[in-house]
């Protein structure tokens, strides 16, 4: 990784305020940094703000009712200057959406416009930032949906979203994505949606997008089995915040946050006996919790204890790139827990 | 898209053929009958039979209604009773300037309702808004010929800046083609004429365009209000797209699905339901002619008319099925 990263987000924080109801503070100061062509992960379960962190990164927030402080560094062409994605105006934001970050959202169907073939739904992005035109954008929409493994693309072209199965329509989705080679891309939940057949495909497209096109992939997911084959890094998000982050192998070998060791100790494994229980995680996480009395996982930890409360705990770091937030960590390997590999058409 | 076309059509016939018996139900069974509004008050009951007996009135229905039937398949709708005219020829005579007027009154209603609920989803919960959502609802209220009567009373008879009757004003000398005014003074050339009637235009044009333009409004704003939450929006901001793109080509294209439909259906109760603004404006519409004919008895323009209207919805409607199978391909006819 280069002494400065592509990406370097510093205490993002996102609340929503409604006339006459209490405001919600969806992310509590998340920061974490993406290297040029690395692969990030942002895990966490729903509610714990990793979509509303990948919207805020886009300027894609709806532009009332939302506060958004800290800040977002990213260095557009690679190059040395740096622009705060959550401060540059409206129309320089514009600009960089599409050609230099560009998203894949949760679900393909929705995300596709229903009345308007998926030919101009790519091309009117290359129009937009590429300067094509006619002929030339239609083939060039042609060989990107044929590079994502559309066949028959051409005709393709003229068909629209509800003609296409859903493993097509999200490499549509994946098309435009990278249909400016874009240095960061940010894929929200991209196989939730889907066949479990379809997500290993999915999958598999998106790390070879990444590999070979040397993009910057922030990957938001609720499942640690799709991060387990593809992230570098993991950032594991609870209740808006960075609980615990580190390198891929590290964090599967050693979880030190308890919510993590809970996530991993909670995925089903085919060689465990038959009659061993799941290990789940008590409770759920609760929109009432008060952030400013101390650790907002706390209600729902085994390692629990009275100085837990006593304010929200810092992030520490033990060791060199493994950090995390908590006054209790667990150490060591959990019990039971192997790393998953190649779940989901992971290393294949 | 032929044989939906084709279809369409046959469709269309069992619900005139249905249609037709229950109007000659109806109009027979109206009180009265030609019989006492054509003969003055003075007339003997003599005369009035004898005068029954030669229109045919006092065959059994069935038998009358055969005789409709048989005379509809030679194209034969009968004459009117008011003019002697065939109810072919009155009606080619009066429908255009229902016409006209109910095209102004739409092109206004778009014109105006389609920018209007625009905005207001746009700023939504702002003062345009409120004031549209307002305003709709006055509209919605505010009884046409009502409406008519102050339009005419503020605009034409003390402002005087619009004509406050008839479609053209009397002495101009235009020529005829289609019937319709403003189309035919464009086609010859004679811009004079052309301009005068679209003049005419104006004043009823208005009045009629209220409940059209209030329903569209409303239409327009929820439609793009809906939309804007889609998330094929946000997609096509996350592509970088400029402003007018997302909005024209994203937002007010799915928008406008409804308002289509809406478009559709209003344009067929124009056609059939301008009676009163064209009292008002003495326009010399089908809507006036019907009106008349309700009161003198008139059977044969009573059903000629009301099957020729029923056939013209009918059609509109297969307009709007197309028009809407173009913009939305997920409904596309094969």
């Amino acid at each position: 990784m280069p002494a400065r990263p592509l990406l370097a987000v510093h205490d993002l924080a996102v609340t929503f305020t409604q006339r006459r109801r209490r405001d919600v503070r969806a992310v509590d100061g998340i920061s974490f940094s993406l290297g040029e062509g690395s692969v990030v992960g942002l895990v966490g379960e729903s509610g714990c703000g990793k979509s509303v962190t990948s919207l805020a990164l886009m300027g894609l927030l709806p532009p009332r009712g939302v506060q958004v402080s800290g800040r977002a560094l990213f260095r557009p062409g690679g190059g040395d200057a740096e622009v705060d994605l959550l401060s540059l105006p409206t129309r320089r934001m514009r600009d960089l959406r599409g050609r230099e970050l560009a998203m894949v959202f949760q679900d393909p169907l929705s995300s596709l416009n229903p009345v308007v073939p998926i030919g101009r739904q790519v091309t009117e992005i290359l129009v937009r930032h590429r300067g094509l035109k006619g002929a030339a954008a239609r083939s060039a929409a042609a060989e990107l949906l044929e590079r994502v493994g559309i066949p028959d693309p051409r005709r393709r072209l003229s068909e629209y979203p509800h003609e296409l199965s859903g493993g097509m329509r999200q490499r549509a989705l994946i098309a435009m994505a990278v249909a400016c080679r874009p240095r960061l891309m940010i894929a929200d939940e991209p196989t939730t949606a889907l066949d479990v057949t379809i997500q290993a495909q999915i999958l598999e497209l998106l790390k070879e997008l990444v590999t070979e096109e040397g993009t910057a992939l922030l990957m938001i997911t609720h499942d640690l089995g799709v991060v387990a084959g593809l992230c570098d890094e993991i950032n594991v998000l609870y209740a808006g915040r960075v609980v615990e982050g580190a390198p891929r192998h590290d964090l599967f070998r050693a979880p030190t946050h308890p919510y993590t060791s809970g996530l991993l100790r909670s995925i089903p494994r085919l060689d465990a006996p038959r009659d061993e229980p799941l290990t789940p995680i008590r409770g759920t996480v609760n929109d009432a919790i008060e952030w400013a009395d101390g650790c907002a996982f706390a209600p729902r930890c085994d390692n629990y204890a009275e100085d837990c409360l006593g304010g929200p705990p810092d992030m520490r770091e033990e060791r060199t790139g493994h950090r995390f937030r908590c006054v209790h960590p667990v150490h060591g390997r959990a019990p039971g827990v192997p790393e998953p590999t190649a779940t989901q058409g992971g290393d294949r | 898209m032929l044989r939906f076309i084709v279809r369409r059509v046959l469709q269309a016939v069992p619900t005139l053929f249905g249609l037709s018996i229950l109007l000659f139900i109806w109009v027979r069974s109206l009180p009265g009958g030609p019989a006492y509004a054509l003969l003055p008050e003075n007339a003997t009951a003599e005369q009035r039979e004898a005068l029954r007996r030669a229109m045919g009135l006092d065959d059994p229905v069935i038998v009358q209604y055969g005789a409709f039937l048989g005379r509809l398949a030679q194209g034969d709708l009968g004459e009117s009773l008011q003019t002697g005219r065939p109810v072919m020829t009155e009606f080619a005579m009066k429908f255009p300037a229902t016409v006209e007027l109910a095209v102004m009154a739409m092109v206004i209603a778009v014109a105006v309702g389609v920018p209007l609920g625009y905005l207001a989803a746009r700023r939504r919960g702002g003062a345009l808004d409120a004031l549209v959502v307002g305003g709709s609802l006055v509209g919605i209220c505010t009884p046409v010929f009502f409406l008519a009567f102050v339009l005419k009373l503020v605009f034409a008879e003390h402002l005087g800046i619009f004509p406050s009757a008839f479609r053209q004003t009397p002495g101009i000398d235009a020529t005829r083609i289609t019937g319709l005014f403003v189309v035919d003074g464009i086609a010859t050339r004679e811009w004079d004429a052309a301009w005068d009637a679209l003049m005419h235009l104006v004043l009823p044009g208005l009045a009629l365009s209220s409940i059209p333009l209030a329903v569209i409004v409303r239409m327009t704003r929820a439609g793009v209000i809906e939309v804007l939450g889609e998330d094929y929006v946000r997609t096509a901001e996350a592509k970088g797209l400029h402003r007018r793109t997302v909005r024209g080509r994203h937002v007010l294209r799915n928008a406008m699905l409804p308002v289509v439909t809406a478009i559709g259906l209003l344009s067929g109760a124009l056609l059939a339901g301008a009676v009163l603004t064209e009292s008002v404006f003495a326009f010399g519409g089908i809507g006036q002619f019907i009106y008349s004919a309700t009161q003198t008895r008139d059977y044969p323009v009573l059903l000629g008319f009301i099957l020729i209207i029923a056939a013209v919805y009918v059609a509109i409607n297969l307009l709007v099925d197309i028009s809407y199978s173009l913009l939305d391909p997920r409904v596309r006819v094969r």
